[in-house]
């Protein structure tokens, strides 16, 4: 039975934490995913889970202590934002490639400077080449309910790496939404328990964990985890297509909203795609032939899935809360544009970096990129392909 | 099969352990650092007192200690550095360069 | 969408504007409706100008945006009527409720022309009374729900009471205070 609830983002993954009940929680705090930790301290004081909450001085000492929790065969998870993640960064790399499938929820905020606490990309972003899977979450549900699947996609046997899932900072984290929560059985059932083949506190057969790997090896193991990346993408539709009978909730690798028959669209992630919906359905009432693709999972991309979804847009916008300074535009542009050239496409592309440092997205600017792309679509002209939204000229 | 018999630079990418990772303990035995060698030490018995200030400092554990007492060293796996024999108070242990 | 009731709250860091609109949101939640409660966060600290927003549906709510054009407003400190433009976007089919011992027609020269209804509570006073400390959430919460009739008065007083008894589980005897204020804010609201 789905129980009805109103929650803030965080309250929602602090609770999808603690109906896995996992074994290791090491955390230190930073706004906005402060509230996690604050909250699953609380279920762990007042013994409603069985993990062992390891406080921390620092990011950097948390995932090092997340890295040796995991390898000692403790499911084990953690929570960041910002100059957290990037406090991580060291950790995030071996964490991954020493195949080890943490979980982290990542509540999305930007990185300094100028100094600056509020949402866009920035950080999960910069963390896209470390080796995490990383699905993303529009709102409080998707937050909850992607955490609820994280473990099944991480730790399955053709996987075995760690995963990132993101949501807005305030945006989602701090705003009281309705959710629907699932059964604490149901989760604990869905989820199951922890039985890695090896683990480091194995007192029948000892191991060693992240030796030095001469450049004789090196290569073999990045080609086995870049596989191992490829698996992700059958096992977390798999997961997805289980989630979906125990919670009636559907969940791909990206969703399409009204995208069929779209002649202009946009690509956006998190919170913004709920606002850009909004958009599209007032100018579908104006009878403009819109449509928008929502990544769920950015890593590992779906891009030829992606160009297929997107083989009927004649002018797309790819929407950046985050910059690149790769002077063309942000990170989901360059793999947007990526995967479309790869198929083929001969769509017309722009980018658009907006709501960076937590600037305001509203209908009204979704519509003005909407109204942009028509621009496009008339004049067959498309300008400047790397744009700022909502930027005061 | 120890996991040192089959992780060998032949190893395709396919086969090779995930992470690197090494499925026994001790495996350090199995790789003969002796071979590294330039100098050697020796061990002069008389004038040893056993007080053992030697065998921690052995970045190799090439240093065997038995019954409270130790015995000369292992070679396959020392690579003389000779901490050892700047540590011994007694002159016990002297480099020396090693003829192959 | 116009079938989503928007609220803007105006207060200052510390007065409760950011709880009273997540209350808000749980009340109308708790009437079977779809809510955000969110604030707008910045680098504010007690005594800052701060907002908070509501959006109160029956359909699942999408937007994720701060809201510009609000149905309501409510002001919880009267000084930022000299520092904020709080009925900025403000629909003049809508209403203003502000915090203060003066009346409406006192009030609205202040208001910048805004020509829609004009609410006032002396939340100090109730709160004085009822608690014996000044805390403009409780008050302020009551005369939204009574101007937006969200819902009626028993069942808002009902609801509150469940909340409360969760809220201050471990100071029971602040209950009733704030009950009483619940109660007087609704008779008072004009």
């Amino acid at each position: 039975m789905a129980i009805r609830e109103r929650l803030s983002g965080n309250e929602a993954v602090a609770i999808a934490m603690r109906q896995i009940n996992p074994d290791v929680m090491a955390a230190f705090p930073i706004t906005p995913s402060t509230e996690i930790p604050q909250y699953f301290s609380t279920f762990v004081a007042n013994g409603q889970v069985d993990t062992e909450f390891v406080p921390v001085e620092s990011e950097h000492s948390a995932m090092s202590a997340c890295v040796g929790s995991e390898a000692a065969g403790a499911r084990t998870l953690t929570a960041t934002s910002s100059c957290g993640l990037a406090l991580m960064w060291e950790e995030l790399y071996i964490a991954a490639s020493c195949r080890l499938p943490i979980a982290l929820a990542c509540v999305n905020r930007a990185l300094s400077g100028p100094i600056n606490i509020n949402c866009d990309h920035s950080d999960s972003m910069g963390a896209r080449d470390s080796g995490w899977i990383q699905i993303y979450s529009e709102n409080n549900q998707e937050a909850y309910d992607n955490f609820v699947q994280a473990y099944r996609i991480a730790e399955h046997k053709d996987v075995r790496l760690p995963i990132m899932i993101c949501q807005d900072g305030f945006i989602t984290s701090h705003a009281v939404e309705n959710i629907n929560l699932l059964e604490d059985k149901e989760v604990k059932d869905f989820v199951g328990e922890y039985n890695p083949q090896e683990y480091l506190l194995n007192q029948e057969h000892s191991m060693a964990v992240g030796p030095y790997d001469i450049p004789a090896y090196y290569m073999e193991h990045k080609k086995q985890q870049a596989t191992a990346m490829e698996n992700a993408k059958q096992v977390i539709l798999d997961v997805a297509a289980e989630f979906e009978k125990i919670s009636g909730r559907k969940y791909g690798l990206f969703e399409t909203y009204k995208l069929d028959d779209a002649e202009c669209a946009i690509v956006i992630i998190n919170s913004a795609a709920g606002t850009a919906k909004d958009a599209v359905d007032k100018l579908r009432a104006e009878g403009k032939k819109v449509g928008l693709l929502k990544i769920r999972v950015f890593r590992p991309f779906p891009a030829k899935e992606i160009a297929e979804a997107l083989k009927n847009v004649k002018v797309l916008a790819v929407m950046d809360r985050c910059e690149g300074f790769s002077s063309q535009g942000g990170p989901l542009g360059a793999e947007v544009k990526s995967a479309l050239y790869t198929a083929g496409s001969t769509a017309k592309v722009v980018d658009y970096i907006y709501g960076i440092g937590g600037r305001d997205v509203r209908v009204e600017n979704i519509e003005e990129v909407y109204g942009a792309l028509f621009d496009i679509l008339a004049t067959g002209n498309v300008g400047e392909t790397y744009r700022y939204l909502s930027l005061r000229d | 099969m120890s996991s040192v018999d089959f992780i060998n630079e032949n190893i395709n990418w396919k086969d090779i352990t995930p992470g690197g990772e090494v499925y026994e303990g001790g495996t350090a035995f199995g790789f003969r650092t002796g071979d590294w060698r330039v100098s050697i030490p020796e061990y002069i018995v008389d004038k040893c007192k056993q007080c053992l200030l030697c065998t921690p400092v052995c970045p190799d554990s090439a240093i065997p200690v038995k019954d409270g007492k130790r015995a000369d060293f292992d070679f396959d796996h020392c690579k003389g550095c000779g901490i050892c024999a700047k540590v011994c108070p007694f002159g016990a242990i002297v480099m020396k360069k090693e003829e192959k | 969408m116009s079938n989503v009731l928007e609220i803007r709250w105006h207060g200052r860091g510390g007065q409760g504007a950011k709880t009273a609109s997540l209350l808000l949101a749980d009340v109308a939640f708790n009437t079977g409706k779809y809510v955000q409660g969110f604030p707008e966060y910045g680098p504010e600290r007690m005594g800052a100008p701060i907002t908070a927003y509501n959006r109160i549906s029956n359909d699942p709510i999408r937007v994720h945006s701060n809201i510009y054009d609000p149905e309501y407003v409510v002001v919880v400190d009267e000084t930022l009527l000299e520092c904020v433009d709080v009925t900025n976007g403000l629909r003049k089919e809508g209403a203003i409720v502000i915090n203060s011992a003066k009346t409406p027609d006192e009030i609205r020269p202040l208001l910048k022309g805004y020509e829609g209804r004009v609410y006032t509570i002396d939340a100090r006073k109730i709160s004085v009374a009822a608690l014996g400390k000044y805390f403009p959430n409780s008050p302020m919460l009551a005369a939204i729900v009574k101007v937006t009739g969200i819902m009626d008065d028993e069942s808002f007083l009902k609801e509150m009471e469940g909340s409360y008894k969760h809220k201050f589980a471990s100071k029971p005897e602040v209950i009733e205070g704030n009950m009483q204020a619940l109660r007087m804010s609704l008779q008072e609201v004009k």
